[in-house]
Order: C-alpha cells, then structure tokens, then sequence
C-alpha cells in the first residue's frame, strides 16, 4: 500500500510523538515496508470468522466493591517530573 | 560453581556445602567481571542481595525443615518487572529515572520462594525487538561470540544464564522474546500458557500477548522456577484461576508413546546445517519412544502479519500511559500541554518504539480498523484453530525456534522487516495463548542452535517432562562458553 509522508505526520501527531523531518522520512520508508508484509492480510477470506480479540475464551471478571489499597500517594507522587501540594503540574491549560 | 545448575546449588545450600552469601558473593564478582562486556545487567543490586543472603543462611540455620523451596538462590528479573524501590527502565529513557513504587507479583512470588535478586537485566526497549540491540543502555553481547546478538527482547537475562552470571532469571515473551534468545544464547527457556503467571506490575507491551516466563539452564531448572512464578493473582484481570501444579513432579516420566507433531510449513523452510541439527535431536526423542508425525499448520504463514497488526496496536494503547505527566521523561521548557506531549514522547522513546506505535496508531484509526485490526483477529483465530485441530492428533509439537543462529550485532538493525521474520517460528503459539519451551539442541558454527516444543492450554509439565527426558540424553545444555570460565 502507498503510504504519503503527510500520513505519517498526521499519525505521529495523532500518537503524540514529535518527529523531525529526517525521522520522519526514515520512518516512512520504513513503514511502507512493514505494510507490505500486512497487506498480506487483505488476501485472507475471512467471511464467517470471529475475531479473536483475546486467547481466553472467558468473561472478564469482576471484583467486590470494596476499598483493598492503602493511600500511598506520597510514594507514588515522589516521582513526579513536577508537583505542587497533591497536584501534578503541567504548562497552563486554561487561560 | 558458577555453571552448576539450580538444583545443584538448591542442594549443595540444603548440604551446607556453600552458604547463600558465599553464592551470591561469588556471582556478583562474575557480574563485576563480565558484564562490562556483556551488558546483560542494567541495574546491580547487590548490597540488598548480600543483606538477603544474610537472612537466607539464618533462616536456613534456625528452621531448616520450613525454609522455602529456592532460599537463598541468586537470580535476576527481566528490567520489565516493577521491583520496590529499585530502578525499572524497561531499558527505555523514558523510564530512566523510574523508581518503581511497587513490586510485580513475580517479584513477589519469587522472593516468598526465598530467591535472592542480585539485579534487573537490559532488555529491547519496552519488550520490542529480537536482538536486544534497541536498548537506551546499548546493545547486549552473546556470550558465545560477543559480536553477535544474544536474541530479544529478554537478551540480557537469557546472556546472563548462559554466560554463568546468575542460575536463573526471569524474561517475558510477547511474541518469542524469552525462546528465541534462550535458542540464541544456548538455554532453556519457556512462555507458559496466556494467564499462567501473572502480569500485575509486569509493564504492558501487548496485554493479549505478552506473559512472563523463566530461564535457567535446564528443564529441570525451569520447572523449579515456574513453580515459584505461576498462580492465581486478583489483581491482574486475565490471570487464569485454575490450580497450580507441582512442574517437577513428571520430569521423570517416560515420554514413550507421546506423539510430536512435525509442521510442514515450519519444517518446507529448513535446510542445510540447521535441517541436520535439528534432525539429530529428532533422532533422539525417537530414541526415547516418541512417534514424530508430520502435521499441518496452514495458516502458519499468516503470523507474521497478523503479530505486526495486533501488536502494534495494542502498544500503541498500552504506551499512550507515557506522557510526561505523572512519572517517566519529560522534555524540557514545555511550551504547552501538547508540546509537552510531543515532545516527552518523541525525545523519550526510541527508533522501533515510535515505529510500532505510529503503525498501532495507523491500523486503529478511523477508515483502517476494519481493514486491517479486526481483519487481523480474524486470522488470529485461523492460527488459533489451526493448533486446536494438531493438538487433536499429537501431544507436543516440534520445530525450530529460530530461522538461523544468532547473528552479528548490526546486521539487520536498519532493516526492521527482516528482523521480525527472526520470530517466523515463535509468533503464533503468542496468538494462540499457548506454551511453548526453547531447548539447546546443538551448534552451528559455535553458536547455538534450539529446538522448539510446543504444547495445547497449560501443558507445561508434558513441554518440561519431553526437554528434561531429552536432556538425560543429551549434553548441549552443559555447555557453555569458554570465554566466560
């Protein structure tokens, strides 16, 4: 399949990576590559096969209601790049 | 001492022939001395691990008859498992300075076991490669050739193993990562079935693939491992609640009568040295009374491009947790929200993160899904029902691990296409939920060489008793490499 650079950088974008243009025309090329590999897939009759989303053919399981963990978000907001009281900070959002 | 197995050590602590500190003391010199070479360790942990020796001799001294089943053996975790307290890295910069706040629960399985940590071993980057050479801490080197890759992306704990830096460590196999470098590195490694052993604290790359497993260097010693990994744990949603069993109970058991299914289109693409290697230890499972039948996997060609599918888009989801926010990289004087974003992602991961990412992104968008990430459960289910309908003939099945023996370090680093089809052979049983083991079945221009087995829902113990009767009758799992004596 043919794969246009500006898909890509509307991908990354979508993924939230930022790319130079360097690394995005390494990546691209890369990526038509890898698609040639999967578009082999589209070969495939698939008419009345169920998608396998999971190899467990179970129910997801659900658990009681209950509070179980202990407050430990002093540990765990230890390794914030950047906090104010129990606030994780980030560049101003709202004006 | 350094190249005696699990259990050999296990039973020269219970004869007090060595003590724990005098074990882990020795193996943290040969972490000292060989891993600037090899790489294999990220981090060392060995000031805690010689306090835990401690403990373990005591303990051993005070009440012998209730010492745990491993106490006081060395072994490392895979930098993938969360350890309180210590780094883990995933081998990323973008946990570089991740202190895990919490232990996996196979970190915490093990240590009840009484296994003692000596570190976390380099890995590829977020579980995803087959070389280990997509490390932010660079690449690991095979301990039989330090030119060449070790395997990925547990390349550092199957590296460690072979090289007689550890007994034991932990990997885990998403779509062949811990027995394709356990083939690679010359050991015995296995992926036991989807839900075996517990993925809380294990950090997600493709949560319907990946699972955790053991390496050491024999069956035996893998079975001694598993038992200490495996079970039921509420906190991790697709762990099967199913009983545990005792994976040294039928070692022993004679594996006359057991049918092994050989795939044609596995083995149509085998030739030359590798044909013969593999042949000869064939040979030696008829030998033992096993009946090879050859059987069919038609849709075996399809893994390749169903993995890069479903792979990739379930790490495009898994991954989308690393924004520079809560814990993990962040970039710089972030302009706003977005450029924060952007840029902790863009300059936090590496080349073959962002690419699976970018594809994930690509086959889960709105106009694609169809075509190609439900398209791909589709063929998922082809692979799966295709290992349902051997598993209704034979009892394992055979083949090998890997297309080649290791290559050279650089070799298909720039060439991604290339380096996926090194898990032809590994990537279905993934898909499929099911086990699989890797065991040394000979060499190849000084390299090893594994054979595969690979077996129907929570067959482990029938994988562990055909290597373990393979291994009494065998030596390619003793060796090891000279350059690391």
């Amino acid at each position: 399949m043919t794969l246009s650079i500006k898909k890509v950088q509307e991908t990354a974008y979508l993924a939230r990576i930022a790319m130079s243009d360097a690394e995005l025309n390494r990546c691209h090329h890369e990526i038509e590559q890898i698609f040639t590999l999967i578009d082999q897939l589209q070969a495939v009759d698939t008419k009345g096969i169920t998608p396998l989303a999971h190899p467990q053919a179970s129910q997801q399981r659900t658990v009681a209601d209950k509070v179980t963990e202990s407050d430990q978000h002093e540990k765990f907001q230890a390794l914030a790049p950047a906090k104010q009281l129990d606030y994780y900070l980030v560049p101003q959002v709202i004006e | 001492m350094h190249f005696k197995s699990l259990t050999e050590l296990k039973l020269a602590l219970q004869k007090k022939e060595v003590s724990s500190h005098e074990l882990v003391s020795h193996y943290l010199k040969r972490i000292e001395r060989f891993n600037p070479q090899l790489n294999a360790f990220i981090t060392v942990t060995g000031e805690n691990a010689l306090q835990e020796a401690q403990k373990a001799d005591a303990l051993r001294a005070r009440d012998p008859e209730n010492a745990p089943p491993l106490l006081g053996l060395p072994m490392a975790h895979k930098d993938l498992f969360c350890t309180d307290g210590v780094k883990t890295s995933c081998a990323s910069k973008m946990l570089d300075n991740f202190i895990a706040p919490y232990d996996a629960t196979v970190v915490t399985q093990c240590r009840d076991a009484g296994l003692i940590t000596l570190g976390k071993t380099n890995m590829d980057e977020f579980a995803m490669g087959s070389s280990n050479e997509n490390s932010f801490y660079g690449p690991v080197a095979n301990p039989w050739n330090t030119d060449y890759v070790p395997g990925g992306s547990s390349g550092g704990s199957a590296a460690a193993v072979a090289a007689g830096l550890i007994p034991a460590a932990t990997g885990t196999d998403t779509g062949g990562s811990i027995r394709q470098p356990a083939a690679l590195c010359g050991i015995t490694g296995l992926k036991p079935t989807y839900g075996r052993v517990s993925r809380y604290g294990m950090v997600a790359f493709a949560s319907s693939l990946d699972q955790g497993g053991p390496f050491a260097k024999s069956a035996e010693d893998v079975a001694l491992l598993l038992n200490a990994m495996v079970g039921f744990d509420e906190r991790d949603s697709t762990s099967l609640n199913v009983p545990v069993e005792d994976y040294t109970q039928h070692l022993n058991r004679s594996i006359e009568g057991l049918k092994i299914g050989l795939p044609k289109e596995y083995f149509n693409h085998v030739s030359g040295p590798m044909q013969k290697t593999l042949e000869e230890a064939l040979k030696v499972l008829e030998k033992l009374g096993a009946t090879l039948v050859e059987i069919s996997l038609p849709h075996a060609d399809l893994a390749i491009p169903t993995y890069y599918v479903l792979a990739p888009a379930e790490c495009s989801s898994n991954l989308s947790r690393y924004d520079g926010v809560r814990y993990g990289y962040r970039c710089e004087n972030p302009r706003d929200l977005n450029d924060l974003y952007l840029r902790s992602r863009g300059e936090g991961f590496g080349t073959e993160v962002k690419r699976r990412i970018l594809i994930g992104t690509y086959v889960l968008s709105a106009g694609y899904y169809d075509a190609y990430y439900l398209q791909a459960q589709k063929t998922r289910q082809l692979i799966k029902q295709d290992f349902d309908e051997a598993f209704k003939k034979v009892d394992a099945i055979a083949s090998p691990t890997t297309p080649t023996p290791a290559f050279k370090i650089g070799e298909k680093v720039s060439d991604p296409v290339t380096m996926y089809q090194c898990d032809i052979y590994t990537l279905a049983l993934n898909l499929a939920g099911l086990p699989g083991l890797s065991m040394p079945a000979g060499f190849i221009d000084g390299l090893p060489v594994g054979l595969q087995l690979m077996g129907h829902y929570m067959q482990e113990s029938k994988l562990l008793n055909i290597a373990h009767q393979y291994q009494c009758h065998s030596d390619w799992h003793q060796q090891h490499p000279t350059a690391m004596e």
